[in-house]
Formats: structure tokens, sequence, C-alpha cells
């Protein structure tokens, strides 16, 4: 209730502004940093890691595009690759920089560029140092999968580990190996936590109930039932192989890590290595929408506070509002410039309608989110939302009617067995139920990747490693790519490779690999 | 919070992903090259710049949904007229709204490098060599072989070797019975613990006698004499060297069309660039003929124009007469590249053939012919092959295993590269047909 009021009569301005020109020194940035920690603390009430701000230059950022934001990395061509295309396009004038890249890490460290004006990095402070910052330090995505405090150590290991390969080995051989690795990132990740080994003690307990089971329900009538001929035995073998390899397994570089039959200890660490780093990222992919938008709104409060208090000028306010509009800029679908949904203003209009809903709430609020509306405890809700919830969850939570309406979302069909493409539903009220599901879906990595598994070993055979994708919605694989993909896998199996596409049942495509130069 | 100035620490972090995606892509950008000199204007051959890269290549696969087929659901923004139920004609393949295209996997255009002149010229003409450099001599003015031969009793300070000094210092030194400073420490501190405790009065004096002998000794037995210098000797050996003339023999005659001449002209280019950057002692002679022969400067030869009939023995005469004069061929490598359309008068090709068994093949290393010929005609694979030339057949008699002569054909621009590279391509065994 506290904040209805400052929201609806602001304080007179009252505080000195805290730099009237565009230059900055490294005691201004203490000065802002202080400022915004100010509010940070008092009224929004967040909960950072500590921050560690570097000053670099722009050359320094586009290197640190290439190697994924990170400080220190491993080294790979496919950096360099990223590194010629976004210098050539910065050359050019084609994309500008970040003004900022941060990272989770604790301490948290926040790259901002010399090139900033001061109006600049006090914004980018409020967004990276204060907003990325408290959502890398909440958000159960990234508690479950991340440890902050120990990745730049471990990232420190992995560059050394890869190096010392490279001299044992020969870069090519470790090239090999990454490539390969590489290719198979996104089907290199966890999504659930794994089961944790019995201890001693539990397995003896559940022994024992086992067997209490069976005694209490001891029927001699099962021992009459006649024995059914081969069949079910070798399938029994099947299903002893699986269970013994672990499948079906879906995280394929863990399976080839502990599997592959002919691969060296330093290629199993090397994969081990691309492993973390893909886990380390996969909450980064899950949470595009929230954690910009947690940034975003979290600068857009805490920019407006400070001009609220008089600490910084109507001038820098207005740079700084110019700023914002073209970051929570939404083209149409119909515009050039489209190039999907922007996770920045998605992310921010649901947060800022959040916020409008717990404190002003209309009949239709009330009644898509009676949990919440008119509680008064907005930044509650939302520290709330930040805390629980991916970008699936997020929208299929949050989206209102309200938001659907002023980004005018629709929602389209697209079978390949119709003519046209059908418009499902629009932003009406039969209708807002089904975007926002759809949009929901849209947001699920798990839908985003394709499900494949490894399904199978002929171990008695050939050797042949078999992989099964679940089709869903007749969605079948790039044909080129797997192709590439599956090479790569059986030069890292060792032997062929087959995944079958499946969908209800049916093959619906198949692709084979043979390794061309299997490690040894 | 700690702000940390990063920006004095030293750049190009990405210097050496950079390096492995250059040497990854080195391939492609081999080719890229090779290929951007067909369609670039022969003054820009030498000009190095951009070069573009098709990233398929390079690109790096994954498991990702196909582009068609199946169903999807996908919600955008924006609605300006459609109600639920309305169908929309798909749009065409590529283009249109294609939402689910850019949303999860980025499109990639083709990658442009920026090459300097150098890096560009250097993978332009990799592996490329004269054939058969062999004889090497001596000359006035050759290149000189520096090698340390010993030492001597004077030099300049530089090439003072003081490790040699020091030894010849030392075993002076014990030979003339320098004092030891160790030994003479030794007395001095004697002496001084006798005087302290007014010891032996015979002994101080005898102590004294010999310090005083030892240091007048070690002043005139001095640490370092003159006696002891020595300095580093170098020897200059005349290094043997190959000497090369290159004789570009060009047929601008009427019968040549100017698509032929800027294929002559372009082939000529390529060798002057390849020679003038691979070799520093390759001496070029132009001479372009008609009906007669006349050397002109490298400027004359590529820019200006003239026209008269054909007869290729000309220029033949005066490239023998010129090697005669200047180059002779106990001394000189020869090389020579003629091209022509091959439109000779039919009276000269005899006596052609003559002159390059007799005169210019024995002396030469290499003797290639380019025959040029007009873009629109069919390839000599159509249906209808061209009838060859007069002087092609003429030459082609001439043609046998060991002797070293080598003849192509080109009919396009994108040509002329993939025959230069094969006439100069590096090789074990003696050029062949």
């Amino acid at each position: 209730m506290a904040r209805m009021a400052k929201k609806a009569a602001p304080a007179a301005p009252t505080g000195e502004p805290l730099f009237t020109g565009r230059d900055w020194d490294f005691p201004l940035l203490s000065k802002v940093y202080g400022a915004i920690e100010e509010i940070a603390d008092n009224e929004l009430k967040l909960d950072i890691y500590p921050n560690q701000i570097e000053v670099i230059t722009s050359e320094q950022m586009l290197d640190a595009y290439a190697s994924t934001g990170m400080p220190l990395f491993y080294k790979h061509w496919s950096f360099g690759k990223h590194f010629v295309r976004n210098e050539t396009l910065y050359r050019k004038g084609w994309q500008g920089l970040a003004y900022e890249i941060v990272i989770n890490s604790s301490p948290c460290i926040v790259y901002i560029m010399e090139e900033n004006s001061a109006t600049m990095q006090t914004l980018v402070l409020a967004h990276a140092a204060f907003g990325h910052n408290h959502f890398f330090k909440n958000n159960y995505c990234f508690k479950q999968w991340t440890d902050a405090t120990s990745i730049l150590d471990y990232l420190a290991f992995a560059k050394n580990y890869v190096a010392t390969c490279e001299d044992r080995y020969g870069q090519e051989m470790v090239e090999q190996v990454l490539d390969a690795a590489h290719a198979l990132m996104s089907h290199g990740v966890h999504r659930y936590p794994g089961k944790h080994a019995v201890d001693l003690k539990s397995e003896q307990r559940r022994m024992e109930e086992r067997r209490a089971f069976a005694e209490e329900h001891f029927s001699d009538l099962w021992r009459t039932l006649p024995k059914s001929p081969d069949g079910p035995k070798r399938d029994m073998d099947a299903e002893r192989r699986r269970q013994l390899l672990g499948l079906p397994e879906e995280n394929i570089l863990y399976f080839l890590e502990k599997n592959a039959p002919r691969l060296a200890g330093w290629q199993r660490e090397l994969i081990r290595i691309v492993r973390q780093i893909a886990q380390y990222f996969y909450p980064q992919r899950q949470t595009k929408v929230m954690n910009e938008g947690c940034a975003t709104f979290t600068h857009y409060r805490l920019m407006t506070r400070l001009h609220e208090q008089g600490r910084i000028t109507d001038g820098a306010y207005m740079e700084f509002l110019h700023s914002h509009t073209s970051v929570v800029f939404q083209p149409e679908y119909d515009d050039q410039r489209y190039g999907g949904i922007n996770p920045y203003a998605l992310g921010f209009a649901m947060m800022e309608d959040i916020e409008r809903i717990a404190l002003t709430p209309t009949q239709e609020d009330r009644a898509f989110f009676p949990d919440f509306a008119g509680c008064g405890d907005a930044y509650g809700v939302l520290r709330n939302a930040w805390e629980n919830y991916r970008d699936e969850s997020f929208v299929l939570q949050f989206l209102s009617p309200n938001v659907i309406r002023k980004q005018k979302l629709f929602r389209l069909i697209d079978d390949s067995e119709e003519d046209d493409i059908v418009v499902a539903s629009i932003h009406d009220e039969h209708g807002y139920k089904a975007v926002r599901q759809s949009l929901s879906r849209q947001f699920d990595v798990g839908r985003q990747d394709p499900d494949i598994q490894v399904a199978d070993v002929d171990l008695a055979g050939d050797r042949k490693l078999i992989l099964h994708h679940n089709v869903v919605d007749g969605v079948t694989l790039d044909g080129k790519d797997a192709a590439k993909v599956l090479h790569h896998l059986a030069n890292l199996w060792g032997y062929d490779v087959k995944l079958l596409e499946i969908e209800d049942g049916h093959t619906v495509a198949a692709h084979d690999g043979s390794p061309s130069r299997a490690f040894r | 919070m700690h702000i940390i100035d990063r920006r004095p620490d030293p750049g190009g972090k990405s210097l050496a992903n950079r390096q492995r995606f250059m040497r990854r892509a080195r391939a492609l950008v081999k080719q890229a090259v090779r290929e951007a000199s067909g369609s670039r204007k022969i003054r820009e051959i030498d000009g190095g710049g951009a070069v573009t890269i098709p990233a398929d290549d390079v690109h790096e696969p994954s498991f990702h949904a196909g582009r068609d087929g199946g169903m999807r659901d996908y919600v955008l923004p924006g609605n300006k007229k459609f109600v639920s139920g309305d169908r929309i004609q798909r749009p065409r393949q590529g283009s249109g709204s294609g939402s689910e295209g850019s949303a999860d996997g980025e499109g990639e255009d083709n990658f442009r490098f920026v090459l300097s002149r150098d890096e560009f010229l250097d993978l332009f003409l990799e592996d490329l060599e004269l054939p058969n450099l062999a004889k090497r001599q001596v000359m006035g003015d050759a290149v000189e072989k520096r090698h340390p031969a010993g030492f001597k009793t004077s030099g300049p300070p530089a090439s003072l070797s003081v490790g040699r000094t020091m030894r010849r210092s030392l075993s002076r030194r014990i030979a003339l019975k320098r004092p030891n400073p160790v030994e003479l420490d030794r007395l001095r501190r004697e002496l001084f613990e006798l005087e302290t405790s007014s010891g032996d009065g015979a002994r101080i004096a005898m102590l004294r006698a010999e310090i005083e002998r030892q240091e007048r000794r070690a002043k005139v037995i001095p640490f370092i004499d003159p006696v002891d210098l020595r300095y580093r000797r170098i020897e200059v050996t005349p290094e043997p060297i190959a000497r090369a003339a290159m004789f570009c023999l060009m047929d601008v005659s009427a019968s040549m069309d100017e698509h032929m001449k800027d294929l002559a002209k372009r082939f000529f280019s390529l060798l002057y660039l390849f020679l003038t950057r691979r070799y520093k002692q390759v001496e070029i002679v132009f001479i372009r003929h008609t009906h007669e022969a006349k050397e002109v400067d490298e400027e004359t030869f590529f820019h200006s124009r003239e026209s008269g009939g054909t007869v290729i023995s000309s220029a033949l005469i005066e490239m023998a007469r010129i090697a005669k004069q200047r180059f002779p061929p106990d001394q000189w490598n020869i090389y020579a590249a003629q091209a022509s359309d091959g439109d000779n008068l039919s009276s000269d090709n005899a006596r052609s053939v003559a002159l390059l068994r007799e005169t210019i093949l024995p002396m030469a290393q290499y003797y290639a012919y380019l025959q040029v010929g007009r873009g629109d005609f069919d390839r000599e694979d159509g249906v209808f092959a061209r009838q060859e030339t007069t002087l092609w057949r003429a030459y082609q008699e001439l043609v046998r295993p060991n002797l070293p002569m080598a003849m192509r054909k080109v009919n396009d621009r994108r040509d002329i590269y993939p025959v230069f590279r094969e006439l100069f391509e590096r090789r074990d065994e003696p050029a062949e047909t």
C-alpha cells in the first residue's frame, strides 16, 4: 500500500543529480551504484550476488561475444567464426554492440563499455548488476542447474585441460572430438535431476519391504501358470541390456561419455566439458523472456525512481527512455524488422501488467488471476514469479488478456496437409486461453529441441546404436543436418548409428550414420 | 562491489580462435581467391581485398526440426484484420512471415574475409614454381653467404669474442704466474693478524716484502693484455644462384579478337605477378609479334594495341636473338611462354617448329604454349569438335616425353587460372604434356 501512495504522488525531487554531462569516471560509477542499491534494497527488495563491474573497450566486447560472453573459454574455431561474423556486422554498421554482458557467477561479473554515456552506465548497472543478478541468484532453474560460485574455476579448468590435450594429442584430434560434441550440445543436458545412488541402508530396507510384501501376498496359484515359450525370455534380455546401459537416455553426450566403447579417457573428459557447459547455459535458454523481462522491469523501475528522487536529470531520463523504448520495441509480424517475439518486450509488458493487476485490477483480471489481483504487494508477486517460473510456465500462468490485446497476439495453425494456414485464435474472449497455451508451448525448450533418445544398442551384433526421435505433430528433422550430426555421433560411438523418427508407433523416417574416422 | 578497469588488458583474446577458423576455412578461402581472379579486372588481380566463402562449409550442424511438413502452431504479434477461422494463403517457400524459421535457427549468410594483398597473393600463388630451375652459377654481383671461420687478432669491437679472449687471458696469467688475489688476500690477513698481536718480527718483514713483490707483479702483468684479444672471423663466399629469363611471346595479330587478347593478357599478367613475387632473380622479356616481332616494355606489352598478319617464327627468331645476346644459355635458365590463337601463316608452321626444335627447346628449361580460343566456341568435347589449328597440330607432333614443352587451350576467362596452375604447378617429375 505504501507503494501505491508513492506512485500516486511522487515525492518532490529532493536529491542532487548524480551527474549532469555524459562523461563518467570511476568515483561516479560507485556513487551511481550506491544510489541504485539503496532503491533496490529498500523498495524492490532484490537479493543479489556481490557485483564485479569490469570496464572494457568495444574491441574487448567483440572478443567477449566470441566466447559466449565468458571471460575465459577453451579455444575452438567456431568461436573464431562467430568473432568474424560479429566483427563484420559491427564494422559495417549493421549491428551495434551490446551495452553490457553479464555472467551468472558469484561474484556476478558485469562488463560495461567505456563508450557508454553516464546515463547508459546507470541504466546498464540497474539492468545487469541488479536485474539479471537478482534473477540468476533466485530463479529455481539456475539454482538447480548451475553453481555460480564455481563456474569460473570450472572454465579455467576446461580451458587448461583442452590446451593440455592439444599439446599432447594435437589440435586436430581435439578439434574432432569438440566438433562432434558441439553438434550434440543441445542433446547433452539433463532435463530432470537424476536419481541419487541408493545408500546401503535404504537398499536393505527396501529389500526387506519387498520380501515382506512377497510373503504377505504369496499365492501358490501363480506357480501353476504355464510358462510361455521363448518370446518373453528374449524380451527380458533386451530389457536387461537397456537397463544396464541406463536406456532410454535423452542426454546423448552423457550416454557417450559413459558408454562409448572406443573413447580414450581424455576424450570422455572433453565430452564432459562440453556437456557441463551446455548444462550451465541450459537455464538461460529456458528463461529468455523472464530473465530479460526481469532485468528490463528492474532497470525501468530503478531509473524512474532515481528520476523521481531527482538523482538523474530530465535530459538523462529522456536519453534513458529513448534506449528503453527501442529495447522493448516489438515489430509486428508483417514488419520487415520482425524477427520473432522480442523477449525484452514480452517480459517487460507482462511484468508491468502483473504490477498493474496487483495494484489496480479490473474485473477481468480478478477472474483470470484470483490469487493476486489487487493484493497490493506487486513486488512480492513479481519476486515470487522470478523465483519459481521459467518462460513456459510463466507465460502459461501470467499472460493476461490485457497484454494479449495490447500486443494483438494471434495464433496460426499451419498444417502441411491443408492448403491454407488457419487463424485459430485472436485476442478475443474465446482466444485468450488458446493463445496463451500456444505461446507457452512456443517457449518450451523441451519442445523446441526435438525429443531424441538413445533407445538401444545391438550389443550382440554389430554394436549399432539406435536412437529414436519421438515426432510430435508430424514435424520431422532437417535431414541434411541430421545426417551430419549422426556422422559426428558415429565417430564418437565408433560404430554405425541409426536414427528412427517415430510417430504413433510408426517409423516415418530413418537416418543412418557411419564412422569415417573412429577415435581410438 | 568492485570496479575493475579491463581496458589496458592485452587485446586479441579471440585471435587464436580466429586463426583456427582461418586454418579451417583455408581451403575454402583459397578456392574463393582463385575464383575471384576470374572475375576481376587484370589490374585488380594484384589487389587483395575481400573474398566471400559460403557459410555452408563451416556450418555447425545440430538436430533441429525441418522447415516443412507436419502441423505447426505459433503465435505472432500485431494482428490487424484477422478473426478466428480466417484462412490465409500459405506464403511462397522461402519468403513470407517465416516466424518459425527465424525463431529457432538464425539464418546464416556467406562469410566475407578481408584479406591483405600479401595474404591474397600467398594463397593465390601457393604451390607454383618455375620447373627445372637447374643451372646455378657464381655471379659477379651474386648473393654472398657469410659463415664463421675461426678467429683473428684484430677487428671491430662488435665482433670481439669474449669467451675466446678470456680463455687466452687466463692461460697467459697462469703461464706468467700472475699473483692470485685470493692468495694475496690471505697474506694480507696474516700480516694484519701478526701486526695486531705484535708477533714474530721476521715473519712480518718477510710477509711485507712478499706482499709488495706480488702487488708489483700484479701491476706488471695485466688482467687482459692486447695480445689476448680475439675477434670472430667471418668468411664471405659467393653463393651460386640460379638466374632465369622468362620470354613472354604474345600474338597481337588481327586474327586475335578482343576476347582472345584479354585471355592472353590475363595469362601474362598472372605470369608476371607470379614471377615478380616469387623470384628476385628473374628477368622478363616481353616480345609481341604480328608478322614481325619486337621487344617491348611491360607497359606497351600489356596496354598498347597493334595489328597485322601472323608469323610466329618472327617471335621465335627474336627470342633466339635476344637470348644469344643477353642471356647465354650456359648461364641462364631460359623459360618461354607463348600465347596465340594458332592462326599462323601456313607456310610458317614448318619453320616455327624447326626453330623450336633446333634452337629454342635445346636451350630452354621449359616452354609453355597457350592457345586462346573464342569463348563462344564449343569446347573440344562438344558434338562438333572444332578442328585443331595448324599450329596446334604442328606443335603437337613436336611434343614428346622428356621434352620441356607443354601446351594448353583456353577458351574462357574462368579457365585461365586453372590452366596457369597446371602449367606452373610444383611437381617432381619433369614437365610433360
